[in-house]
């Protein structure tokens, strides 16, 4: 796999920017539609060179400009050895206040003309776990219910990268499974395979207006999303690799949700894993999520 | 015997399913400018009329075995039609084919799924073995509908025969295991649905011909199905009662124990199907009814429409419901999707119908059994 040394690489970026930004000011027609074909003949991200990515994250960041008027970021971190990322959610904590949902549309640039947010609050009445008994569309949150937000579980044995017929979609060594929007033929049979029902599909172009463009972005998470493809939760790639927190944690008012390195011995992670009754979602299709349940009273 | 020019009806037909295809063609450029939101998808029901012609007509591509199988076992009856079935072949996974592309939200990115160009998830994805095995059997049925065209005379070598068979059984049975492979929709997850592909394959393909034998002596004096026509009622009404068990079957075991409860059992048009399918059994299996035109020709039209309906919307979007999080939601095709699937049918039917007058004027230049009535 190429990765790019991200020092090497902002340097470039930016001269791509500042020699991109002259040419769209004077609306190049053939700096649009060169950038159109180079993005439809570029090759797999897992197959690109170096100078190959630096090239697509240059057109990310004209066709932002073009699209949003924003000057947005686009970052190509890569994973950090040793580092292998899970979360913990305390089910007791979650109040279903849904702060989470938000904060991840707006950290992740998803369209908000239509329900495509990647965390799903579910109300359950306290008495069963029957999902088909779930509220998902709840006004207020109830306290006789009990609240189950889902997500992608980042599973260790993902249905949906088994099932994309072009390698689209992969597990990355940290633990996310993240999509190359530029090689997603937009099919949706990952979507179809996912038993967490995690997969979004962009129906159409995002409608997102300038000033809602989150402009730190990461090359396989919240950049700006061409119409026709996936995408999904990537425990926020774009945060996470520089050391932060994910935003739906940094939301979250009642702390319920705990993000960390699954390798680190004396995190709270572990600490949750070793000490408290936790489980994960349909455990019994052999998935293996990175995604941990438990109550703490 | 001319492929385009012909009877008023046919310049009709024809113009008839040209403006099909247009009108499949300006919904497309509609759905291609504003993306996939002009379908009645979303994503908790995220195939709709697409795939659900895709899954039926790959299936009635498979179901050209229902003349190679016999063939091979001696039918000399069906082994003179194989290229009927042939023409029916190409056209069903043409149109399957188109019917995917369709459906995908970066038509242009299809090339990623070949091998060389692309990155084909192989042998992972059950979807990259269907595209392989699907494009393997079009191009064998053209390369032998090709040469039966030339050298109208010549038999088909038995290895092209069985090659044909196993590709024609593997279409089907892999579009099966691409929704039968996933835990995660529990009502396609069931060991039952390849056979059951292959039985209703078998009963809509059967279906065609006996329809197409029949409409070929009535509209052009061919009286190409004297023999065949026992012979395809017999598969035909084998056929429907095997699915028919088989999705008994399946029922007993989704509804027998105590705790089941599933959204097919309160969903009417499956049922709907499986009632038109039990009658066309019968009237299929009741000797007094098959031998009269006006049922035989009832029944194969209502075999090919619960088939059509079984396996097509009654399958596809059912296994949506519930969503693996619980939810129920509806999904209804727009117009832009009901005039882009008849386009590619049109597309099909054009095809077909032109694939048939290729192979009869062939067996008029050679074959003195197939000629028509009045030829020397």
């Amino acid at each position: 796999m190429s990765r790019v040394d991200p020092q090497r690489r902002k340097l470039l970026g930016a001269l791509g920017v500042a020699a991109g930004a002259p040419l769209l000011a004077a609306a190049d027609p053939a700096g649009v539609v060169n950038d159109s074909l180079s993005t439809l003949l570029q090759a797999h991200y897992q197959r690109m060179t170096s100078e190959e990515i630096m090239e697509a994250i240059a057109r990310i960041e004209r066709r932002a400009l073009r699209d949003y008027g924003v000057a947005i970021h686009c970052r190509n971190t890569p994973p950090i050895p040793g580092v292998s990322f899970a979360m913990a959610i305390d089910l007791s904590k979650c109040k279903g206040l849904r702060h989470c949902v938000a904060a991840c549309s707006a950290e992740n640039n998803n369209n908000r003309d239509q329900t495509t947010e990647y965390i799903r609050v579910l109300a359950l009445p306290r008495h069963t776990l029957d999902l088909e008994r779930a509220d998902h569309y709840y006004t207020t949150s109830d306290p006789d219910h009990r609240h189950l937000p889902v997500q992608c579980q980042q599973c260790d044995n993902p249905p949906c990268v088994q099932a994309c017929p072009v390698q689209a979609t992969w597990k990355e060594p940290d633990g996310m499974v993240v999509i190359d929007y530029d090689w997603c033929i937009g099919c949706r049979y990952c979507a179809t395979a996912c038993p967490y029902w995690a997969r979004r599909f962009n129906w159409r172009k995002p409608c997102l207006a300038g000033e809602q463009i989150h402009p730190d972005t990461h090359y396989l998470g919240n950049r700006p999303r061409p119409a026709g493809v996936m995408e999904k939760c990537t425990f926020c790639i774009q945060r996470t690799r520089l050391g932060q927190l994910p935003a739906c944690q940094e939301a979250c008012p009642t702390g319920a949700r705990i993000f960390g390195n699954l390798l680190d011995p004396d995190g709270e992670l572990r600490h949750i894993l070793a000490n408290k009754s936790v489980f994960r979602l349909k455990e019994a299709l052999g998935t293996e999520p990175r995604l941990w349940y438990f109550t703490s009273v | 015997m001319r492929i385009f020019a012909g009877s008023r009806v046919h310049l009709l037909w024809q113009l008839l399913l040209i403006a099909l295809i247009g009108m499949g063609l300006h919904a497309y450029a509609i759905q291609y400018e504003r993306g996939l939101a002009v379908s009645g998808m979303s994503d908790q029901i995220s195939w709709g009329l697409y795939i659900a012609n895709f899954t039926f007509l790959v299936g009635l591509a498979a179901s050209a075995v229902v003349l190679v199988l016999p063939a091979m076992l001696g039918q000399s009856a069906l082994a003179r039609l194989i290229p009927l079935g042939e023409a029916m072949a190409i056209a069903a996974v043409t149109m399957s084919l188109l019917f995917v592309t369709a459906d995908l939200g970066q038509p242009l990115r299809v090339w990623h799924a070949l091998p060389l160009l692309g990155t084909p998830n192989f042998p992972a994805s059950i979807l990259a073995w269907d595209v392989f095995i699907i494009t393997a059997y079009l191009l064998l049925n053209l390369g032998l509908f090709y040469r039966f065209f030339r050298h109208p005379a010549h038999p088909t070598p038995r290895l092209a025969l069985l090659t044909a068979i196993l590709l024609g059984i593997g279409i089907h049975t892999v579009t099966a295991f691409m929704l039968a492979g996933l835990p995660a929709r529990s009502f396609w997850h069931s060991a039952a649905l390849a056979p059951r592909f292959i039985a209703s394959a078998f009963a809509s393909g059967s279906a065609v011909l006996l329809a197409v034998l029949f409409l070929l002596e009535k509209t052009m004096g061919r009286p190409l199905h004297r023999e065949a026509m026992p012979l395809l009622s017999g598969i035909l009404a084998v056929s429907l009662w095997m699915d028919l068990f088989l999705l008994g079957s399946e029922l007993f075991v989704r509804f027998y124990p105590l705790a089941s409860h599933g959204h097919f059992a309160v969903a009417p048009t499956p049922w709907a199907a499986m009632a038109v399918e039990g009658l066309a059994a019968l009237v299929m299996t009741v000797p007094g009814l098959r031998r009269r035109p006006v049922w035989l020709l009832g029944a194969c039209l209502a075999a090919f429409g619960a088939v059509m309906i079984e396996k097509g919307l009654g399958l596809v979007v059912t296994g949506f419901q519930p969503t693996p999080l619980g939810e129920h939601v509806d999904y209804a095709p727009t117009w832009v999707e009901i005039h882009v699937s008849l386009g590619i049918w049109g597309f099909g039917l054009l095809l077909f119908t032109w694939l048939v007058r290729m192979a009869l004027a062939a067996w008029d230049r050679f074959s003195q059994p197939f000629a028509t009535k009045d030829s020397p």
